[in-house]
C-alpha cells in the first residue's frame, strides 16, 4: 500500500503493508540509516525519532498511524534550537563510545530539552530511561543535558 | 590498498635487527614505515622475523596516515593511538589519519597466532613502543634529509608543527617536501624516545577524532551497510544448540508482500525480504519443526553440577608457590567456599548483522568485526573460496566486548548468503542475538584459605572449572591444560601470600558455545579472589581495607591506588541504616585498580549501587579522558553483570530473549562513578576492561557489610536480600 509521510520537512512516498513499522521505512526503504535498531520491542530506545516534537519509539509505530503527522530523525534534529544544544553537548562532554545508541539518546534528550530548559535529575531519568546504552555513558549523558540546558540560560 | 604497494617496492625494504620498526620505503613519492605491532598479547615478542602489520606514510601534502590492526570499539584507540605517533613525529594531532587495516593473511595475521584482533585491553599496550619508535624514526630520517640538503649539520636542525626547521638561519621545510629524500636513507638503529617530563600531547585530554558523525546519525556500521540492489533477511537459527531443520512450512509466509525468498539450511531458516519489517512478519509466518537433537534436554543445573563434581579432581596446576598443603595443615583456622558465575551474553546494541555478496566466484562481505582476518578465512571456507576471493570492509563497531571476536555470524551470512542472487544483509533479530550468542563461560571455584593466629593468610588454595575460550580460539595459546587468559586474576594476587596454589580443570559445557566477554578470565576470578580475601577479613574480624593493607608491603602501586580509593570514599564514615561499602583491590591487564562500591538495600531485597570510586594506576596515560569513559563504561557493564546479568538453560534453550528478560542497567540505575588516577610513569596499562571485573566483588562485599550475607553466586538474588 502506498503512504506519504513528511520527513524531516519532506513528503515521501513509500509502497509497504501499513503495519510496517516506521523504523524499518526509515531505514531499509528510505536508506536514513542514523536511527538505529535495537530491540524492536520498544525496550531500548535507540529507534527514537520525533513525531510532531514527541519522542516516540519508531520500532512499534505503524506507518499507518502516522497520517499528517511530522516525523523528525537524527538526520535533522540538528536543525532545531534544543538539537543543536544537545549535540554540541554530547561533543563537549564526550559521550559518546561506541556511540550506536547515541542517535536515539539525543533524540530523547533533545525532546526532553525543548519542552523543558532545566530538567532535573529526576525529569532526565524520566525521560531517558528507556534509552539503554550498552557502553554505559550515562555519567556523561546527564552531564551533557544539563551543559545544553545552561548553554540556553546563558544564551538567553 | 597501501600494503600493496609497499610490498611491490621490496627491493627497497630493510629489515632493523631491534626494536619493532621493519622497513621504510618509498612509494609513490611517500615516506612509508612499517611496524610490527603485536595483535594478540606478548604474541610480538616472541615472533621470529617481524612481518609489519602496520604502515605510517607520510606523503607529499605532509598528511600522515596510519594504517592498523586495531578496531575502534568505543574505547577511544582512534584518537590515542595517533597521539603516540604525533607525539615524536613532531606533528599535530588532527595531521595524522587512521585507516582500517585490510584483512591480509601475510602482513596483518601474526606468524605465531594466525589471529588479527583487537582485544584484551591491548590496543594501547601493544602500540605503545613501536608507534613512538616509528615517529621518531621517521622525525629523524627528516631531519637528516632536510639537513643534507642545506648542507648543514642534522643535530643544528629540529622538528616542530610538522616542518623542519634551522634555528639559527631561520630556514625550514614541510616534511611533504622531505619525504622523498628521506625515503632513500637507512632506517636509524638507536632511536632514543623522550622522557615523559618532555611530552606535549600524551597526558593531554584529546578530543575523541570519530565523535562528530556519532552525534547526526552519519556515522555508518556493519548494519548500515547498502549495497545496491540488497535485501534484508532475518533467521530463526535452532532454539537447542545443535538441533535440525526437520520440516518447513513456508506457504504462509511466501504470500506475504515484500518477502522475496525463504532460505532453508541444516539448522536455520532464513526470510530474505525488501525491508525487515517484511522479513520479520515472514518469519512469524513459517512453521518450523526442529529435530533438537542431543541437548534438547539441557538446564544450567546440569552444566553447574557438572562443573561442580569437576572441582572434585585435580587439575593442571597453573601457579604453586610455596607449600600450600603444608601451610594448610598447620593454619589455625580454615575457610573454604564454593562460587559460581553465570553464562552471559554481550548484547551490544547493534544486534549481529552481516551483509554479503556471493557472485561467481568471489564473496564481497560487510560488517564490523574485531577480527577481520578470522571473518576472511572462516568466510572464504563457508563460501567454498580461495582466501583472497573474499573481500572484507569493515566498519565501525556498535559494541563489541568481545562478541565480534568471532566470526560465526559472518560465516553464516554467507550460507544465507549463497543461495541468493544479489547482496543480502542478515540482521539478527535482538532476540536470536541473545539466543545464539556464544557466551561468557559458566565457572565454578572451590577455594580456601588458612590463617595463622593474627588472621593472615598463610595458605589458600583454589581450584576452578569450566570452560577455556583460548583453547577453541587460539589453539596454540592452551598448553598443557592451562591457558593464561583463564587463569588470569586467579594466578596473580596483589596480595603477599607465601603459600599459594591454582589449578585449573577444563570442562566445555555440553549444548552451549562459549567466548571472550568483557574483561574474560578476570571477570570470574577477581570476584572470587576479591570476595574470598573479604571473607577472610571477616574471619579475622578486621576491616577489609586494613586487612588487605597489611597484604601490600612489597606492592607499593596497589597500596597507593588502594588507599586513594579508601580515601576517597570516605572509607569507615557512617552510611544511613541499609548501606554498605565493598571494596575491591585488582591488578590485571597491566593496570591496578581500587574501587569502593556504596550501595543501599531495599526492603523488597532490590540492590541499588548509588556511587563507585575507581582509583587508578594504568601507568602513562595517554588521554585522561579516555581513561576516565573507559571507567565509567567499565563500572556500568560491570554492575550491570552483579545485578542482572544471567542466562540460562530450559530444555537446551536460552531463556532470556530481550531486554526485558535480559536486563541492561538504566539512566535512573546508574552510580555515580568518580575516577582518580595515580600519576606513573610506567609503560600505560589496559582499561578499557578492568572497571568491570573489580566492581562486582565491590558490590558483593559492599551488601555484605550491609547486610552481613555473603553473596557467592552472581547475579545477586534479590529475594535472598529481602528484609
Ligand atoms: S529498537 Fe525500538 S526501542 Fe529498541
Ligand atoms: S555508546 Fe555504545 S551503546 Fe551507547
Amino acid at each position: 500500500m502506498g503512504f506519504t509521510i513528511n520527513i524531516n520537512g519532506t513528503p515521501r512516498s513509500v509502497d509497504v503493508d501499513g503495519d510496517t513499522p516506521l523504523l524499518w521505512v526509515l531505514r531499509d526503504v528510505l536508506g536514513m540509516t542514523g536511527t538505529k535498531f535495537g530491540c524492536g520491542q520498544a525496550l531500548c530506545g535507540a529507534c527514537t525519532v520525533h513525531l510532531d516534537g514527541s519522542a516516540i519509539r519508531s520500532c512499534i509505530t505503524a506507518i499507518d498511524s502516522i497520517g499528517d503527522s511530522k516525523v523528525t530523525t537524527i538526520e535533522a534534529i540538528g536543525a532545531t534550537s534544543a538539537g543543536e544544544l544537545i549535540q554540541k553537548a554530547w561533543l563537549d562532554r564526550e559521550v559518546a563510545q561506541c556511540g550506536y545508541c547515541q542517535s536515539g539518546q539525543i533524540m530523547s534528550a533533545t525532546a526532553l530539552l525543548a519542552t523543558n530548559p532545566h530538567p532535573t535529575d529526576a525529569d532526565i531519568d524520566d525521560a531517558m530511561s528507556g534509552n539503554i546504552c550498552r557502553c554505559g555513558t550515562y555519567v556523561r549523558i546527564r552531564e551533557a543535558i544539563k551543559v545544553a540546558a545552561q548553554t540556553r540560560v546563558k544564551e538567553g | 590498498m597501501i600494503f600493496d604497494r609497499t610490498t611491490s617496492h621490496s627491493s627497497d625494504t630493510r629489515l632493523s635487527r631491534r626494536g619493532f620498526l621493519v622497513s621504510a620505503a618509498m612509494t609513490g613519492g611517500s615516506l612509508v614505515i612499517g611496524l610490527t605491532l603485536p595483535v594478540e598479547e606478548g604474541s610480538a615478542a616472541g615472533a621470529e622475523g617481524f612481518v609489519p602489520n602496520a604502515f605510517i606514510r607520510i606523503g607529499h601534502d605532509s598528511e600522515v596516515v596510519l594504517t592498523m590492526p586495531y578496531v575502534e570499539m568505543g574505547q577511544g584507540t582512534y584518537t590515542s593511538i595517533p597521539m603516540l605517533i604525533a607525539e615524536e613525529l613532531e606533528v599535530d594531532l588532527k595531521q595524522v589519519r587512521l585507516e582500517h587495516a585490510p584483512p591480509n593473511e601475510k602482513l596483518y595475521v601474526n606468524p605465531l597466532l594466525g589471529v588479527q584482533a583487537t582485544g584484551n585491553s591491548n590496543a594501547i599496550r601493544g602500540a605503545w613502543k613501536p608507534l613512538r619508535e616509528a615517529g621518531a624514526a621517521a622525525r629523524l630520517m627528516l631531519i637528516e634529509a632536510a639537513a643534507t640538503r642545506w648542507g648543514l649539520e642534522a643535530k643544528s636542525c629540529h622538528a616542530e608543527a610538522g616542518e623542519v626547521i634551522h634555528g639559527p638561519s631561520g630556514r625550514r621545510l614541510s616534511y611533504g617536501a622531505l619525504v622523498a629524500d628521506a625515503a632513500r636513507l637507512q632506517l636509524p638503529t638507536n632511536v632514543v624516545l623522550k622522557s615523559p617530563a618532555e611530552f606535549k600531547l600524551i597526558g593531554t585530554p584529546a578530543k575523541r577524532l570519530d565523535a562528530a558523525g556519532k552525534v547526526n546519525g552519519s556515522v555508518v556500521y556493519g548494519i548500515d551497510a547498502r549495497p545496491t540492489g540488497v535485501k534484508i533477511a532475518t533467521l530463526a537459527q535452532s532454539p537447542v544448540f545443535g538441533g535440525r531443520v526437520k520440516s518447513v512450512d513456508d506457504s504462509a509466509a511466501k504470500l506475504l508482500n515484500g518477502v522475496r525468498q525463504i532460505v532453508r539450511l541444516d539448522d536455520a531458516v532464513a526470510v530474505v525480504a525488501d525491508h525487515m519489517g517484511a522479513a520479520k512478519k515472514g518469519l512469524e509466518a513459517l512453521r518450523i519443526e526442529w529435530d533438537e537433537g542431543a541437548n534438547a534436554a539441557l538446564a544450567t543445573e546440569d552444566v553447574a553440577r557438572e562443573l561442580e563434581q569437576a572441582i572434585l579432581r585435580a587439575g593442571p596446576v597453573a601457579q604453586n608457590i610455596g607449600d600450600a598443603g603444608q601451610a594448610m595443615a598447620n593454619a589455625v583456622t580454615r575457610i573454604a567456599a564454593n562460587y559460581h558465575v553465570p553464562f552471559l551474553a554481550h548484547a551490544a546494541m547493534e544486534p549481529m548483522n552481516c551483509t554479503v555478496h556471493v557472485r561467481g566466484g568471489e564473496c564481497e562481505i560487510w560488517l564490523g568485526t574485531q577480527a577481520i582476518a578470522r571473518v576472511q578465512a572462516l568466510a572464504a571456507k563457508a563460501a567454498g573460496l580461495p582466501i583472497e576471493k573474499v573481500i572484507v570492509h569493515n566498519h565501525l563497531i556498535g559494541g563489541g566486548f568481545g562478541r565480534r571476536l568471532e566470526a560465526d555470524g559472518a560465516v553464516r551470512a554467507v550460507q544465507i548468503a549463497r543461495q541468493i542472487d544479489g547482496p543480502v544483509k542478515v540482521v539478527w533479530t535482538r532476540e536470536e542475538d541473545i539466543q545464539h550468542d556464544m557466551y561468557r563461560p559458566y565457572w565454578v571455584d572451590r577455594i580456601e584459605a588458612g590463617l595463622d593466629e593474627a588472621g593472615r593468610p598463610v595458605a589458600w588454595t583454589n581450584r576452578f572449572a569450566g570452560s577455556s575460550v583460548i583453547a577453541r580460539y587460539l589453539p596454540p595459546a592452551f598448553n598443557n591444560g592451562l591457558d593464561p587468559d583463564t587463569t588470569e586474576g586467579a594466578i596473580d594476587l596483589v596480595y603477599a601470600l607465601p603459600n599459594l596454589h591454582v589449578e585449573y580443570v577444563r570442562v566445555e559445557p555440553p549444548g552451549i558455545p562459549t567466548a571472550f566477554w568483557r574483561s574474560v578470565g578476570p571477570s570470574h576470578n577477581v570476584f572470587v579472589t576479591e570476595s574470598f580475601i573479604d571473607e577472610l577479613a571477616a574471619a579475622a574480624k578486621q576491616d577489609p581495607v586494613a586487612y588487605r593493607r597489611a597484604l601490600l608491603h612489597h606492592n607499593p602501586r596497589a597500596k597507593a591506588v588502594l588507599d586513594l580509593a579508601a580515601e576517597k570514599a570516605g572509607w569507615g564514615a557512617t552510611l544511613p541504616k541499609g548501606w554498605g561499602r565493598g571494596i575491591a583491590l585488582q591488578n590485571v591487564f597491566g593496570s591496578l585498580l581500587a574501587q569502593v562500591a556504596e550501595v543501599e538495600i531495599t526492603r523488597d531485597g532490590s540492590v541499588r549501587v548509588h556511587r563507585v570510586v575507581c582509583a587508578m594506576d594504568c601507568g602513562t596515560v595517554v588521554n585522561p579522558d579516555t581513561v576516565q569513559a573507559q571507567l565509567q563504561s567499565g563500572v556500568m557493564f560491570g554492575v550491570t553483570a552483579a545485578l542482572y546479568g544471567e542466562i540460562t538453560l530450559k530444555n537446551g534453550r536460552v531463556q532470556q530473549a530481550n531486554f526485558d528478560n535480559y536486563q541492561v542497567l538504566r539512566i535512573n540505575e546508574a552510580p555515580a562513578v568518580e575516577v582518580h588516577l595515580v600519576k606513573s610513569a610506567e609503560p600505560p596499562g589496559g582499561m578499557g576492561e578492568a572497571g568491570t571485573s573489580g566492581i562486582v566483588p565491590a558490590i558483593a562485599n559492599a551488601v555484605f557489610a550491609a547486610t552481613g550475607k555473603r553473596l557467592r553466586k552472581m547475579p545477586i538474588d534479590p529475594h535472598s536480600l529481602k528484609a
